[in-house]
């Protein structure tokens, strides 16, 4: 069980939280081909190392955050606010 | 009987004043307290106490503690059993009571013995070879009777288990010399230090042993402030430091039904010390399965320890030098020592053999006594086909080597080598934020390890870089614990029952991964994890492969240490603590008037309100037909209540719902239905608007959480411009509904405003009002197709509501409805139930929204999804109604709508399906493929073989044009 640093609470157990999956995707537009809305829909990244993903402190504040978090090591490297995109 | 007590000053662990009686397969025996079952059986003589896994062998106490493959025993006790406990680290308590596993109709006499004469058609890989052919189903109940442990009991669990959380600046695992040595360093260092010990005491070998350092370090330790957990066993590192273990309570309270039996600790530890010593490799020779063939380490401790010699001829089968050490400490013990049979050559050997007989370069060749060891003929080395010499013993220990104890480390993710010298695998340096020391380091030499460990515990108090570890001193051993081209059965892994020829037909059949061997041959897979095992089983495979055993590697060690009971993972989240029950805020009043409470979702709820002659089904029947002919009183408490509030909320709530929110005036309502990002329906629900910037959701009892939990993440995460706040206010509003043509006569006398009258009040609009002194929400929507008013209250006012309305109701020949009345009358108007008319897949336009989408201009969630090709599919489902075609035969909920009976393609399935008291008639559901065109169709139900012809009929049976909704 990880140890998670809510930037509005502090660091608490992974129990009271809740991962919402691979963060900063792109919404494609209404008039997107049903190729771009697939892929959007169903195909995601798998990396082994780095990823930045979103978590809710769902037994906490509430509030969904960005953390980023090595997929092998579990390392938390990072956590910033839901609304922040970071340069690619 | 070869077993027997030493005199003292043996048995530094036991207390010969308090005898303590117990139970083996129904005989009376006695041990003495600080006994464990294992040695206890060892003293009374006791060879024989179970029954191999596969081939049903007769074996007997193999080791000493957690590696322990063969003394697996059930304990019984009243209705409580407790299967498959390790009898080498189960403390023998008064009145225990054990039984073998694995044996029927006794140990003695096992019927399943005779498959041993099977066993050269029990090779590895038998179950997948053989059973395929027809189907494996065939022989699954025969072998799954015979195969297995212990036997769990059927009964509730009464007792109790906890669970606790703490921190710890370093929590060192293990209670001998080095795991003390760190604790106490770490702790002088000011560090808050915890030392779980897995033994009812602390001290480790050198403890049993008396040695004084122990008694030292126990004392500097209580002075240090080291916190001790003993009975506790580690199980687990995970993510972030965190140590699992678990503190056996039961010793404290034997017998005891309800008692706090097991505690988890889940330790969040800065630094995690492993120091759990090491286990002994087993010789492989054939017939070293044979009861009184045992660990030498084991018999040590058990003569030392427990006082209990396990025979009195012992010759030992040896690859190391601590066969020496234990000769020399078991004849001072007054155990004869026949022989030490080393195969190593005599150089390797050195002066170690002073004073015992040693026959160098020398094997067992066989073991003679199947069920107790009584002699062994061992061979030269080179000459493993001569006749050999006959050593007369009953006791055959084997001396194979070291091999550390290095679950922790590697769970933490940390990497192996292999010492050619010693032939083991060490830690290649830390794991990330776990430190080894003491033997499962490696470090065999006591003063080096003692040295380091304080180092290391002083270290990580600190801060400081910690120390590698000084490897050394467990002497020298040869990779190989057998001679090569002795014939027999060689047992590797003991509690399942693979052999060494098992490991060639896997290497023979091209399996080379060490990850694949395991699986395929079941090594180190029972519940010992091949503790005794998996260090030879690797060498074996990398001889049949010309591989070195570092070549090969370790298959991953993976939580728990030992097996964990579900009771502790469990602890006190059972029952309603598990799944905690919700209950109707005038619950009271239900169950005064005659509820029938069943569980909805977490919901506990009034099913129906059945008479003293009635079932549930017939009086569903009756609440139905008095809400379409009078008035019923319904509590609708739970259905979910989100408020949106925020200047954007009108727009906010467009996105979320497929209707259009922003076009409602304040006042009015609106259906809504709520889709994912995949189009698919996951809710539905009242929309209401209460002001510009403030709307009142009503969603489904059970998908509230689900549906406030969407609109955060939405607001949150992709919408954080849209300027709206979502506060969930279910559990603040009690929610009464009157229902039926004598709704507003009811109401009319309660004291409510003459404003709320149909006439004024249209449906599907909702105002504020007063009831005797507290605010009233009151919402004109339906669920029947009767006139109906949610009456929202404070929910404290909940049952002063419900007995004015009843009072009112009552003499207009109203009633109580439940659930089940409500289900029938929502069917038979052809209403939606989210979840049970509709699936994972349902779209929309599939239960007829089609058309309110393609109006919508604002884009919603799922939008885009219902424009891929799959969802504009004509062939689609559509919800559509059924009646019998015979008027009378109810249609079963699930039964598939097909042309010929199954199996076949499915046209669809029923979905919702009751008998109308106002119809007299069943109505029915289903989704069915282009249902929207075949109205007036006949088509087939099938169900349990049989058919039934029905009718595709529109959805609504009942008032079609909605003209009872208004009154
Ligand atoms: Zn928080």
């Amino acid at each position: 069980m990880m140890k998670i640093p809510c930037p509005h609470c502090g660091v608490r157990d992974e129990n009271e939280f809740q991962c919402g999956g691979t963060a900063h995707l792109a919404r494609p537009a209404l008039d997107a081909s049903d190729r771009e809305w697939g892929e959007y829909l169903y195909f995601r990244d798998n990396p082994k190392g780095s990823h930045r993903e979103r978590w809710r402190h769902a037994y906490g504040c509430g509030r969904w955050f960005n953390v980023v978090r090595d997929t092998l090591t579990h390392e938390i490297s990072a956590v910033y606010p839901i609304t922040e995109t970071p340069a690619r | 009987m070869s077993g027997f007590r030493l005199p003292e000053p043996h048995g530094t662990r036991i207390d010969r004043t308090r005898p303590i009686p117990f139970l083996f397969n129904g005989k009376v025996l006695a041990g003495f307290r600080g006994d464990t079952l294992a040695s206890a059986l060892l003293a009374n003589g006791v060879r024989l106490v179970g029954r191999s896994y596969k081939l049903h062998r007769a074996r007997g106490v193999f080791g000493c503690g957690f590696e322990e493959p063969n003394a697996i025993v059930d304990l019984v006790d009243g209705e409580r059993r407790t299967p498959d406990v390790r009898a080498t680290t189960l403390e023998l308590t008064e009145g225990l009571a054990a039984q073998s596993v694995n044996c029927w109709p006794s140990v003695g006499l096992d019927f399943g013995a005779v498959l041993g004469a099977f066993a050269p058609f029990l090779p590895a890989g038998f179950y997948y070879k053989t059973f395929m052919w027809p189907d494996w189903h065939w022989f699954e109940p025969a072998i799954r009777w015979m195969a297995g442990l212990g036997r769990t009991s059927l009964a509730p669990d009464r007792d109790r288990y906890e669970e606790i959380c703490v921190d710890a600046d370093v929590a060192v695992v293990g209670g001998g010399i080095a795991g003390l040595s760190a604790a106490v360093a770490a702790a002088e260092a000011g560090a808050a230090t915890t030392l779980l010990c897995a033994a009812p005491a602390a001290g480790g070998a050198l403890g049993w042993r008396g040695d004084a350092t122990v008694r030292a370090l126990l004392a500097k330790a209580g002075r240090a402030g080291v916190t001790l957990l003993t009975r506790t066993v580690a199980f687990g590192v995970y993510d972030h430091g965190l140590l699992c273990a678990t503190e056996s309570l039961a010793a404290a309270t034997p017998g005891t039904h309800g008692a706090l039996r097991e505690r988890l600790w889940k330790i969040r530890a800065r630094s995690i010390v492993s120091a759990q010593g090491a286990f002994e490799r087993p010789m492989l020779f054939p017939g070293n399965d044979r009861p009184g063939v045992m660990l030498a380490g084991a018999a040590e401790k058990y003569a030392h320890a427990h006082a209990t010699a396990c025979g009195r001829r012992a010759v030992i089968a040896a690859n190391a030098d601590s066969a020496y050490a234990v000769a020399r400490s078991l004849r001072a013990a007054g155990i004869e020592i026949v022989a030490v049979v080393d195969r190593r050559p005599p150089e390797s050997i050195g002066a170690h053999a002073e004073g015992v007989r040693c026959l160098a370069h020398h094997g067992i060749r066989q073991v003679i006594g199947g069920r107790g060891v009584r002699g062994c003929v061992v061979v030269d080395a080179d000459a493993p086909g001569d006749r050999g010499e006959r050593l007369d013993c009953d006791l055959i220990l084997s001396a194979g080597g070291f091999a550390p104890a290095v679950h922790l480390h590697s769970q933490a993710k940390g990497r192996l080598r292999w010492l050619e010298d010693a032939a083991m695998f060490v830690p290649d340096g830390a794991a990330p934020g776990l430190h080894s020391v003491g033997a499962c380091a490696g470090v065999f030499a006591r003063s080096a390890a003692l040295e380091h460990a304080a180092e290391v515990g002083r270290s990580l108090a600190l801060g400081f870089t910690v120390p590698p570890p000084p490897v050394g001193g467990a002497g020298r051993s040869l990779a190989s614990s057998r001679i090569p081209g002795v014939r027999g059965k060689i047992f590797l892994d003991l509690q399942n029952d693979v052999t060494v020829s098992d490991v060639s037909l896997a290497a023979a059949e091209n399996y080379r991964s060490v990850e694949h061997l395991k699986r395929y041959t079941t090594t180190g897979m029972a519940t010992d994890q091949g503790k005794t095992s998996n260090v030879n089983a690797l060498v074996l495979m990398g001889e049949a492969t010309q591989r070195a055993p570092a070549e090969v590697g370790t298959t991953t060690f993976r939580p728990p240490f030992a097996p964990v009971s579900f009771g502790a993972l469990v602890g006190r989240r059972v029952g309603n603590r598990y799944r905690p029950l919700k209950r109707l805020p005038a619950a009271g009043w239900h169950a005064e008037h005659g509820a029938l409470f069943e569980l909805f979702g977490n919901w506990s709820r009034p099913a129906g309100y059945p008479r003293a002659d009635e079932s549930l089904e017939s009086a569903a029947q009756r609440e139905a037909e008095t809400v379409r002919g009078a008035v019923g009183v319904f509590d609708g408490s739970p259905l979910g209540k989100i408020e949106i509030w925020g200047a954007d909320a009108a727009e906010f709530l467009d996105l979320m719902y497929v209707g259009t929110m922003s076009s409602l005036a304040p006042g009015q309502a609106r259906y809504g239905l709520l889709l994912n990002e995949h189009g698919v329906i996951v809710d539905d629900g009242v929309v209401a608007r209460l002001g510009t910037g403030h709307f009142w959701v009503n969603t489904t009892s059970a998908g509230v959480e689900r549906t406030a939990a969407a609109f955060e993440e939405w607001l949150q995460c992709e919408y954080p411009n849209l300027r709206a706040l979502v506060t969930p206010v279910t559990s603040r509003w009690g929610n009464v509904t009157v229902s039926g043509p004598k709704a507003w006569a009811t109401l009319a006398t309660i004291g409510l405003d003459r404003r709320f009258a149909p006439e004024t009040m249209q449906h599907m609009t909702i105002a504020d009002g007063e009831f005797d002194g507290s605010p009233v929400r009151i919402l004109r929507a339906s669920f029947t197709g009767e006139l109906s008013y949610e009456i929202n209250v404070p929910v404290e006012r909940t049952r002063d509501l419900l007995e004015r309305v009843w009072a009112a109701a009552a003499p207009l020949g109203g009633c109580p409805y439940g659930i089940e009345a409500l289900e029938i009358l929502r069917t038979e108007k052809g209403y939606l139930h989210v979840g049970v008319d509709t699936d994972g897949t349902t779209l929309p336009g599939d239960v007829g929204f089609a058309r309110g989408l393609e109006r919508k201009r604002a884009n919603f969630v799922g939008r885009r999804s219902l424009l891929r090709p799959a969802a504009r599919n004509p062939g689609r489902s559509r919800l559509v109604g059924l009646k019998p075609a015979d008027g009378r035969t109810r249609l079963p909920v699930g039964a598939q709508i097909a042309n010929a009976p199954p199996p076949t393609a499915t046209e669809g399935h029923v979905t919702s399906s009751h008998w109308s008291p106002t119809l007299r008639a069943p109505v029915a559901l289903a989704m069915l493929a282009r249902g929207a065109e075949r109205l007036g169709e006949t088509v087939g139900v099938h169900h349990l073989g049989q058919r039934i012809d029905a009718i595709v009929v529109a959805t609504s049976w009942i008032d079609p044009e909605g003209k009872r909704l208004h009154g």
